[in-house]
């Protein structure tokens, strides 16, 4: 077994070797421009697009024709929702989210906000979910679209994404669901879960990074959208720029692996996340769950160990690369948006990790990353004088602590 | 982000964790931070009434590596100093040596504040004793 081992698939994932091999060629003698009709150069890289097009299209059970490639999914968010906000704004100016989106959902509505859109951030409830009658209510006449992420990137709860297509067909409303941790992991079909914009990344499902696309439905209803990025009309002019041919076909790659695999791929990662879980659990008190086990992405884990700081517990496994929610390991030290949105607290914010498994994980690397991590709890507890004062026996909420 | 070899050392090796009897008169204990933003330090000091200097320090911390690292490093400070010359420790003195990031130095003002709140904790402790003493003399 190498080190360190590799635990942060909801970060990025490693790229197939497979979908390395399908790229390869297109970096080197294929190097055609796919927009190019006169010559041989353009036709093979076009056709490399539409292969892709329709290997992306399968994987989600839509029509090639509605598959728009983007650098990614932020891109294919901000798309999503800038462009129906523009193509819309006559019908209304009501956006519907939720407090627990990615932040290129999150802060695409902060700036529509800006230029007067009126959004509605619905909670969740602790489990990670949102409560279906709290958003029924919070549709209005002015409402054109709602955006619910299909699986969560920190805690990995599936959101009852075909119950919310459905209340949304039924008020007119347009759906668009970020993906992204979703697609390739779960089967998704756009058809049954009633969706009309769906964004995708390829680097989250062992595809290369830079690039991703855009489901936007073509009937029932024809989604139309203000293209964001002008230019030579690509893409059925929703987004010009010449096509990341080998990125695409990198992507094509990656979804049909994903496909062909998911079935096998899922059971094989659930059995490993639950024995990860079992054996911390079994060995640790004081270890909190965050976000339903029951509708849940297989390959994601997120714990709390009270009483132990994320930041601290990261230093002592540094031999396995995850992530904390805690203050200290982000950027703008706040702790996790998404873990105090569950209400939790933020002291069970601090002390959360999140585990993602993937592809390349072994039953070995589990079972040791389980093993650190319950001794570093350990020891860490031993630090703590907040395990202290509950074992005496103190209830931490009746002391007066001085925030800083 | 990366940690000092120093800060690296007391993480790995934290010096004088544990706790004192916080009913012993002698004993100066401070508790400083909030769980809610994810860090508590606890750090004690056992106090020679004759002479006034620190014999005995020790911590417990809940906090990123920094901040256990500040802590264990107090604690080694503050063993046989005398109690002004604990509260002359300041955070700089801890940021240097641990060479602590800009954004690793609230660590080391928890630090400070957690040595000066036991020593105002023995202060207060010998005071009232005294108190108690002269009272029933």
């Amino acid at each position: 077994m190498k080190t360190p081992i590799y635990l942060d698939y909801h970060a990025t994932t490693p790229m197939d070797p497979r979908v390395l091999e399908a790229m390869l060629p297109y970096f080197g003698e294929m190097f055609g421009n796919a927009a190019s009709r006169n010559h041989s150069f353009g036709w093979e890289a076009e056709e490399a697009v539409e292969k892709a097009r329709q290997q992306v299209a399968s994987l989600i059970g839509a029509n090639k024709k509605e598959i728009v490639f983007t650098s990614g999914a932020t891109e294919s968010n901000n798309l999503a929702l800038k462009g129906v906000a523009e193509m819309y704004a006559e019908k209304g100016n009501h956006i519907i989210t939720v407090a627990t989106e990615h932040k290129a959902v999150l802060d695409t509505c902060k700036r529509l906000e800006k230029q007067g859109l009126k959004v509605t951030y619905l909670p969740v409830q602790p489990d990670g979910l949102i409560d279906l009658e709290a958003f029924k209510s919070a549709i209005t006449d002015k409402t054109i679209l709602v955006s619910v992420m299909y699986a969560n990137n920190e805690i990995g709860v599936i959101q009852p994404i075909r119950e919310i297509g459905t209340i949304c067909k039924e008020r007119g409303v347009l759906f668009h669901t970020d993906a992204t941790q979703a697609v390739g992991k779960v089967p998704v079909d756009v058809n049954a879960d009633k969706i009309d914009l769906l964004s995708i990344s390829a680097h989250k499902m062992y595809g290369p990074k830079g690039v991703g696309a855009l489901y936007v439905r073509r009937k029932g209803p024809r989604v139309q959208l203000t293209a964001q990025i002008d230019g030579g009309g690509h893409e059925r002019g929703m987004r010009s720029g010449t096509l990341n041919v080998p990125g695409i076909v990198g992507l094509g790659e990656a979804c049909a692996l994903c496909q062909a695999e998911m079935e096998t791929e899922s059971a094989r990662l659930r059995a490993l996340r639950d024995r990860l879980k079992d054996r911390i659990l079994a060995e640790l008190d004081e270890v909190y769950i965050n976000g339903t086990m029951e509708h849940r992405l297989p390959h994601n884990l997120n714990i709390s160990f009270a009483y132990v700081e994320g930041e601290s517990l990261l230093m002592g496994i540094n031999d396995i690369a995850v992530s904390s929610g805690s203050a200290c390991t982000s950027a703008t030290l706040e702790p996790s948006y998404i873990l105090k949105a569950l209400g939790a607290g933020d002291d069970l914010a601090h002390s959360s990790i999140r585990f993602g498994l993937g592809r390349f994980t072994t039953q070995e690397e589990v079972d040791y990353a389980a093993e650190k991590v319950i001794q570093v709890v350990l020891k860490l507890r031993e630090l703590s004088p907040l395990y202290e004062l509950v074992k005496e026996g103190v209830d931490l909420s009746t002391i007066q602590w001085a925030a800083h | 982000m990366a940690y000092s070899d120093k800060v690296l050392d007391h993480y790995n090796n934290p010096r004088n964790v544990g706790s004192l009897d916080k009913k012993d008169p002698n004993v100066g204990t401070g508790m400083v931070g909030a769980p809610e933003c994810g860090d508590v330090m606890k750090l004690q000091v056992k106090v020679n009434p004759e002479t006034g200097i620190i014999e005995d320090a020790k911590f417990k911390t809940f906090g990123c590596g920094s901040a256990i690292a500040s802590s264990s490093l107090a604690t080694e400070w503050l063993k046989g100093k005398s109690v002004d010359e604990a509260l002359a420790i300041k955070n700089t003195d801890i940021v240097n040596e641990l060479a602590l990031p800009p954004v690793k130095i609230h660590c080391s003002v928890l630090a400070e504040d957690a040595i000066k709140a036991a020593i105002q904790d023995y202060k207060q402790k010998s005071a009232a004793a005294q108190a108690a003493e002269s009272v029933t003399a």
